[in-house]
């Protein structure tokens, strides 16, 4: 195996499609335990980390542009981003040990692939876009579309992420993220859930996102969440209003989870209501905060 | 196969060494450089043992590749007392009799130094948190955490530095 560290887009994309066996990386948290057990080692590694176009972190003509290879201890730390997206910078912070959030990135936490994914839900309730660059050029693609399975994501063989473009929050918009572990640190989801929420100056939620992660092979949105939340006054705790059911029953139609060791299918459709009321809630309280 | 020359800033001096592209970083320390004080446990990120630190970044050098860190500074357990003294980390750990069978304690200290210079004042949830990603099967892990509370008071307090140096 070879390693390579372009600085350059053009320079990664000539080599990406001079080697079809090569693969990128920028954290590596998940290729090399994957290459230790036992996965056939690529013929050649592309390091991302040295274009800088996917280390870069600026607001800009009302998004921010965030690069793909940024480890997420700069992420966690950078004040301007949790002020404006404290649910993505509470999926990417959720990322493994201090050792694993000073390599792990949101490009590789995307195009891993997992179901499980703690950075994914944020990005797609904040309707992120992925810019893909290839041998056919530049494209965008919202990052729902990025993965289609587990472990599978529709980028060909030369392309990779450089940077996501997430929209700049609104006056009255925030979001929020929640997993569920069965200890508080070092696992993998049993279930993940994100919630965007833009309300009114009186409090009233005007459009919502709802999106789960580890109930289905791919992360999903509840896309009947903005109709059940929207003109709501969405309360400081989850209580007995009936939306609540509605919403649950809306959660758990999208779930088509699995059972494992982390948790049965049942369960994870009881958990995923509840992360969702808690993520909502406190969403909706930090938009309020905004006004 | 043609071996990969690799310069960069090790404990504050700038080395090189050679390396095959398919070493991790903590396989060029211990093979290529002859730093033994960085453990290997898993080798999968998930233990800590090979805990160093990547410009400022805590990370597991088992999960970087040796010729990532071309240019790079890293810190390893070998540079963390000075000439002539413990770090106030190291005297904790022995007056607190923090480790037992002793592989995991470099990465632990590791990963409180980089807690520290992050933190200075730490509370304990803080420092459960911040060694989360370091395993120990000996000591249960309050010594280690007691400890670290102990350096970071230690650190904080110039009377107590001053005894120490």
């Amino acid at each position: 195996m070879k390693y390579r560290a372009p600085t350059s887009i053009d320079e990664a994309v000539e080599l990406l499609s001079a080697h079809p066996g090569a693969e990128v990386f920028a954290g590596a948290t998940d290729l090399i335990p994957q290459i230790q057990g036992g996965r056939p080692e690529p013929s050649l590694v592309v390091d991302l980390k040295r274009i800088p176009e996917t280390v870069r972190l600026e607001a800009e003509n009302g998004f921010w542009r965030v690069g793909a290879a940024i480890p997420a201890a700069v992420l966690t730390a950078h004040e301007g981003l949790t002020a404006a997206f404290p649910g993505l910078v509470e999926g990417a912070g959720l990322i493994g040990s201090d050792q694993i959030q000073g390599r792990a990135t949101l490009g590789g936490n995307l195009c891993n692939a997992s179901p499980a994914a703690d950075s994914v839900p944020p990005l797609v309730a904040l309707g992120a876009e992925a810019i893909i660059v290839g041998r056919g050029g530049e494209r965008s693609a919202q990052v729902s579309e990025v993965v289609i399975g587990p472990s599978a994501t529709s980028l060909d063989q030369s392309e990779f992420i450089t940077e996501f473009r997430i929209p700049a929050p609104s006056r009255g918009s925030s979001d929020a993220y929640e997993r569920f572990i069965p200890r508080t640190e070092m696992d993998i989801a049993v279930v993940g859930a994100a919630a965007r929420i833009r309300v009114d100056g009186d409090g009233r939620c005007e459009e919502a996102a709802v999106v789960l992660a580890a109930v289905a092979p791919t992360v999903v949105e509840v896309s009947a969440a903005s109709g059940i939340l929207e003109g709501r006054v969405i309360p400081h705790y989850s209580g007995r209003d009936a939306f609540w059911d509605e919403l649950g029953e809306a959660v758990v139609a999208c779930c088509n989870p699995i059972d494992d060791k982390r948790g049965t299918a049942e369960y994870r459709r009881k958990v995923a209501q509840v992360l969702a009321r808690r993520t909502v809630v406190t969403a909706a309280r930090r938009a309020r905060e905004t006004l | 196969m043609s071996r990969t020359h690799v310069t960069c800033v090790l404990n504050g001096d700038e080395i090189d060494f050679l390396c095959n592209d398919y070493q991790t970083l903590l396989s060029a320390l211990r093979d290529e450089l002859g730093m033994i004080g960085t453990k290997e446990g898993c080798g999968t990120g998930d233990c800590g043992a090979c805990s160093v630190i990547l410009d400022g970044q805590l990370v597991c050098s088992c999960l970087v590749f040796a010729p990532e860190v071309e240019g790079r500074r890293v810190e390893t357990i070998e540079g963390l007392a000075e000439v002539d003294h413990l770090h106030p980390l190291q005297d904790s750990f022995l007056e607190g009799a923090a480790f037992q069978c002793g592989v995991c304690t470099p990465g632990f200290l590791m990963a409180a130094k980089a807690l520290l210079d992050r933190n200075p004042s730490p509370t304990e949830t803080e420092v459960r948190y911040g060694v989360a990603g370091n395993l120990c099967r000996c000591t249960g892990y309050d010594k280690i955490v007691r400890s670290i509370l102990d350096a970071a008071a230690r650190m904080s307090d110039p009377e107590r530095q001053k005894e120490a140096t």
